[in-house]
């Protein structure tokens, strides 16, 4: 049997590419209708870098909410992961790898956080981690006003901004974290047991899956991929910035794109390929509707009613599977 | 029995139960005499009026939350909704004080159409309400600068402001007594009246056993939806008073919203549904106020108000659950 | 009795199990040999389930000992017994419907090689264990929710094998299947004994006991009875042994025939997702027995006269007029209450007080008819009426004992004066005086003139009670008895022994 054959069993491609293409096709003509071009140099490469940190957290998000979870601190730790980052650089070359590796393990400490208080107390997973997302809040709102430290400068032209023909290296790392994800989704235990707990914990439990330990992991995942985006806004910005994180609105986008993206709210079902899709849909609206020139808060207008839509259209389809 | 007494305490001895006062009152007790020490001013009748004049939008706030969590959902909404009623209003009025009643019966009925859409979308499409609320937040705030082009336009009426910064001057013992103090009491009276009544009670039936309820012939999306339009209503209240005490800007009511479920679920409301009431949350609302109240006198950085928060909720989740589990 | 067949894979030796100070299991001997199909037969609460739960690691017996070749073992849990070779098919699937069939066979332990899952190898492994079974359509790569019922059984047949499996517990394996599919799991069943396996075969229907079994266990009221080879006994016999309690308690007097009224409710040709085809009258003033085992359609019917789940096919009548019951408002506006089967999540609002339990459907529906004073004071005298003991008014409902509880729900329910009441197990989990007192209340609403629908699975209260009984299985009405039947006859008609009674 070759690997091949593998592909009648795993998920059609997920409505979203459809979507997706639907949309930069409509969107290209609109665009060229006001006398545009969608697809030009500068067009690709900013939509490509707003995907890139969208999808960092939510190829994060897709993880928990796989496993029945959800995280809402994310935008926290974001904007608390490019401070770590920018602060512990402090404009050096010097100090980029500790100073990564402080922001990746700050960020896995709150998904830990999370991921204990959600299976150990069993509080529920909006709540607990809204808790430890505004305690977080409450940190960065204290402690800063504004922009803090400076990003080291080999970041700022690696990550930040250096291309690979029109493909931002950020978009390499997010195809990159996609791959891994995917891979462990695919191929190790824990991607097995992980949509087995999002599935129903209870046929997990007596399969003789540690639905807690799984939980917990695939939270610090979660934070790690958030932390990320984070070192990758620091790299864009070229400092840290203690509200990038809600103002992206990281935690709602991030979701919405899980969702869009064909995977199940209630877990169980999915994977981060669609997740991607969803990403990169609603960066295609954001790029259709700069190009647009459409106004920056008539575009937040549109998010906020596609996120409902999308979750609502969801939501329905589920209803009638199980009718 | 239909009694009630028009204060804000319940004279009735609060039992103690799950989901009862008395841990609040407690809670509240200590921290008046902390302020106490620390500022006796504080308990003179004239600043604890102001006082409680100030705390009057959260409070409503919460008593507004408080039926959306007691029947088992959340509102995240009412911040953004606070915030757009008093661009709104000071857009509208634009300082013409002939605007003031129609402009305020207009933001009643937005408050009202936002959280029926809230309701309605969570009731019959099926969406968790924490991303209908979401979403209507990001809608809300967006619609609400496009329409102002990215400043607040216009300014509030003398009359409109008065609610929420004027007070019956001369009371004797009390001094001034807030407007907004007196708004809140009215309210405060109806809401508690409206939990006896029979929607009341069916509300919280809905949250703690929708099955139940629907097998006994409730309409639980109607009794949810009714809950985020009272949600809804009492921010538009709020944002009058809050727009007339510190005036028209885009943060008006940024962060109400968590406020609003700190002090629901700091007043012993269980998240989920069915447990708590309506004072606690109230009281729950004025102890968070009274803490921050301190925490200033202490010199605590007002900025770690999100941290305070977030601690409560999770301490009360986790107490709950230990206490669930320990069962 | 025969003897048992030499170097039994399974014994169980004097297994007890009490809960709640109730005795469930008492002293139950029973063992399996290997490449046996040992079937366990019994009424609904003769303690099959709870018998097979002890086998599977789920409940720890209070007493007894249980073997497994020989060894004795001690299960702290079900994946305890899953590693001591002991498989258990519920009726439920434990799979999961996105996954794969190699993804559920394996789930918790995949094969790995070089610390990753060998998908591979997983494929593979699977595909032969299907085939050791005679399964080879099956694909291994194919989604479990896409599967039919019997194929899913399949899967999870494969997943306890997986396990190395010795012993196999098949809990009514049938229940869920199409006619054609039971000759499947028949040859699957003949294929798994050559194996050596031992099965555990419980079932309520005796035609599949039959064909299937080498020896049947007959359990009753947690005791065992007896156990016998199949090719030795009959039909007729097994009936004879899983019934016969005495009709010790007391039940309230029948009714007369003058106390019988007009029909109130005519059910014709109706049906839905689970009925079919089914013709009932209710008269006033009569107690109308339901009888059936378990999934036979008996709640689906009062929860389609409800309106919870209504029929979608067929007509019914309320006092000669047609009326649709669409939803449990529109029941309710007709004139009917439901005292739901599972009374702690569809009965109780557990966290509210006795009061506003007891108000609970009045409030909702009939809010407006009558003065929030006057119903309150109504409602507190049902509350006094039916003697709910040892509460105030105003305790939390989740304090009050089954009984106290299932005093405030009917209360709730006579609160709106209805004229047609269903019973869905009114007395299950309920202590002996407070049933009889649930007994007195349905009779004296029938002699008021209600007309009372009650689905009992506890034969003595369905005989005792009923003034006529309607015995349903597999979604269709089976047949009709009258006041006087015997428990074999409900029994013959639930289990299929006899072919669809004279109506």
């Amino acid at each position: 049997m070759s690997a091949l054959s593998l592909l009648p069993a795993r998920r059609p491609v997920p409505g979203v590419f459809v979507a997706l293409g639907l949309t930069l096709a409509i969107g290209w003509l609109v665009v060229l209708v006001d006398g545009g071009h969608l697809f030009n140099q500068s067009t690709t490469v900013s939509l490509l870098h707003v995907a890139a940190g969208l999808g960092l957290v939510a190829v994060g998000q897709t993880l928990v909410i796989l496993g029945g979870s959800l995280d809402l601190s994310v935008a926290y730790v974001i904007s608390l992961s490019t401070l770590v980052a920018a602060e512990t650089m402090n404009g050096s070359d010097g100090g980029l790898l500790p100073a990564i590796g402080l922001a990746l393990a700050v960020s896995a400490g709150v998904g830990l956080l999370n991921g204990l208080l959600v299976t150990k107390l069993r509080v529920n997973a909006f709540i607990a981690t809204l808790g430890v997302g505004l305690l977080l809040k409450g940190y960065l709102d204290s402690g800063y006003d504004g922009p803090a430290g400076t990003t080291s400068p080999t970041l700022v032209q690696t990550l930040g901004y250096q291309r690979v023909g029109p493909v931002p290296v950020s978009f390499l790392l997010l195809v990159a974290v996609t791959g891994a994800a995917w891979f462990a989704l695919s191929r190790t235990r824990f991607g097995h047991h992980l949509v087995a707990v999002g599935g129903d914990p209870e046929v997990a439990r007596l399969s003789g899956v540690r639905n807690d330990r799984v939980l917990v992991t695939a939270h610090v995942l979660c934070s790690l991929c958030a932390g990320l985006a984070g070192i990758y806004l620091a790299s864009r910005l070229g400092s840290g910035a203690p509200r990038v994180g809600t103002e992206g609105l990281y935690d709602l986008e991030s979701i919405a794109a899980v969702v869009i993206g064909g995977t199940a709210l209630a877990g169980g079902r999915g994977g981060v390929v669609g997740t991607v899709g969803g990403v990169l849909l609603l960066a295609s609206i954001d790029a259709i509707f700069n190009q647009l020139e459409v106004d920056a808060f008539f575009k937040q207008v549109i998010r906020g009613a596609i996120i409902i839509a999308a979750v609502a259209v969801y939501a329905r389809r589920a209803m009638r599977k199980a009718a | 029995m239909q009694t009630v007494q028009p204060r804000f305490l319940p004279l009735r001895v609060p039992r103690l139960r799950p989901g009862g006062v008395l841990p609040i009152l407690a809670i509240l007790a200590v921290l008046l005499v902390l302020v106490g020490i620390r500022q006796p001013d504080f308990l003179a009748p004239s600043s604890l009026m102001s006082f409680l004049g100030r705390s009057a939008p959260i409070i409503l706030l919460a008593a507004g939350q408080y039926f959306v969590i007691v029947s088992g959902e959340f509102d995240l909404s009412v911040g953004s909704l606070v915030t757009a009623q008093v661009v709104v209003a000071a857009r509208l009025i634009d300082g013409d004080p002939a605007r003031t009643w129609p402009v305020v019966l207009l933001l009643l009925a937005f408050g009202a159409v936002v959280g029926l859409i809230n309701g309605l979308i969570t009731t019959r499409l099926r969406v968790p309400s924490f991303i209908t609320t979401l979403g209507m937040f990001l809608i809300l705030v967006g619609a609400v600068y496009l329409w102002s082009d990215g400043a607040p336009k216009g300014g509030l009426s003398e009359e409109f402001r008065r609610f929420g910064r004027r007070a019956v001057e001369d009371v004797p013992v009390l001094g001034r007594v807030p407007y907004a103090l007196l708004v809140l009491l009215v309210l405060a009276v109806l809401a508690v009246l409206l939990m006896r009544s029979d929607f009341g009670r069916t509300l919280v039936a809905v949250g703690d056993n929708p099955r139940t309820a629907a097998l006994s012939g409730v309409r639980v999306w109607r009794a949810r939806t009714i809950a985020f339009v009272l949600s809804g209503l009492a921010a538009a209240v709020a944002a009058i008073l809050l727009g007339g005490y510190s005036g028209v800007s885009f943060q008006a009511g940024a962060g109400l919203e968590f406020g609003a479920i700190t002090a629901v679920v700091l007043g012993g409301v269980a998240l989920g549904g069915g447990r708590g009431s309506v004072v606690g949350a109230m009281l729950g609302a004025l102890t968070l106020e009274l803490l921050f109240a301190l925490m200033n006198f202490y010199g605590v950085s007002g900025a770690l108000r999100s941290t305070v928060q977030g601690a409560i909720i999770l301490l009360a989740v986790a107490v709950s659950a230990t206490r669930s589990s320990s069962r | 009795m025969s003897d048992p067949p030499p170097a039994p894979l399974l014994t169980l030796r004097g297994i007890g199990k009490s809960f709640l100070g109730v005795r469930v299991l008492d002293g139950v001997d029973l063992d399996v040999a290997p490449g046996e199909v040992h079937a366990v037969v019994g009424e609904n609460g003769a303690g099959k389930s709870t018998l097979m739960k002890v086998v599977s690691g789920g409940y720890a017996p209070d007493g007894g000992t249980i073997e497994l070749a020989g060894q004795p073992r001690v299960f702290r849990g079900p994946r305890d017994a899953q590693r001591a070779g002991v498989g258990i098919i519920h009726q439920e699937f434990n799979l999961l419907p996105e996954r794969t069939v190699a993804e559920n066979v394996y789930l918790g332990h995949e094969p790995v090689r070089r610390g990753l899952v060998d998908r591979r190898e997983m494929l593979d492994r699977t595909t032969r264990l299907l085939a050791s079974i005679g399964e080879t359509a099956l694909p291994a790569d194919a989604r479990v929710g896409r599967l039919g019922v019997a194929q899913q059984q399949v899967v999870e047949i494969a997943k306890a094998l997986a396990l190395d499996a010795r012993l196999l517990i098949m809990d009514e394996p049938t229940a869920a299947l199409a006619d054609h599919e039971v000759e499947l799991l028949y040859g699957l069943v003949r294929r798994l004994q050559q194996r050596g396996i031992g099965l555990l075969y419980v079932s309520h229907r005796l035609t599949e006991v039959f064909d299937l079994s080498t020896r049947i266990t007959v359990l009753k009221d947690g005791r065992r009875v007896t156990t016998v080879d199949t090719a030795a006994t009959t039909a007729d016999e097994l009936v004879r042994h899983m019934v016969g309690r005495e009709l010790s308690s007391y039940y309230p007097e029948r009714a007369a025939p003058d106390d019988i009224g007009p029909v109130r409710l005519t059910v014709r040709d109706a049906g839905n997702r689970k009925l079919r085809g089914v013709d009932l009258q209710l008269r006033a003033g009569e107690v109308l027995g339901i009888g059936g085992l378990q999934g036979s359609g008996r709640s689906a019917l009062a929860r389609a006269l409800f309106g919870v789940a209504p029929f979608t096919t067929g007509d019914v009548t309320l006092d000669g007029r047609p009326v649709r019951l669409r939803s449990p408002r529109a029941a309710m506006r007709a004139g009917i209450a439901y005292v739901t089967e599972d009374r702690k999540s569809e009965g109780i609002v557990p966290r509210q007080s006795v009061l506003d339990n007891a108000l609970l459907a009045s409030r909702a529906v009939f809010a407006a008819r009558s003065g929030r004073a006057a119903r309150t004071a109504r409602v507190r005298e049902l509350l006094a009426a039916v003697e709910v003991r040892g509460a105030g008014d105003d305790q939390e409902i989740r304090f009050l004992s089954g009984g106290n509880q299932q005093k405030v729900v009917l209360a709730r329910w006579l609160a709106l004066d209805p004229r047609i009441l269903l019973f869905d197990e009114p007395t299950r989990g309920i202590d002996v005086g407070a049933k009889s007192a649930i007994h007195d209340l349905v009779r004296r609403l029938a002699r008021d003139g209600a007309a009372v629908l009650m689905i009992s699975s506890d034969l003595p209260e369905l005989l005792g009670m009923s003034d006529r009984i309607v015995v349903m299985r597999d979604g269709r009405i089976a047949g009709e008895l009258p006041a006087g039947a015997s428990e074999e006859d409900v029994v013959a008609l639930a289990v299929g022994t006899v072919r669809e009674a004279a109506l």
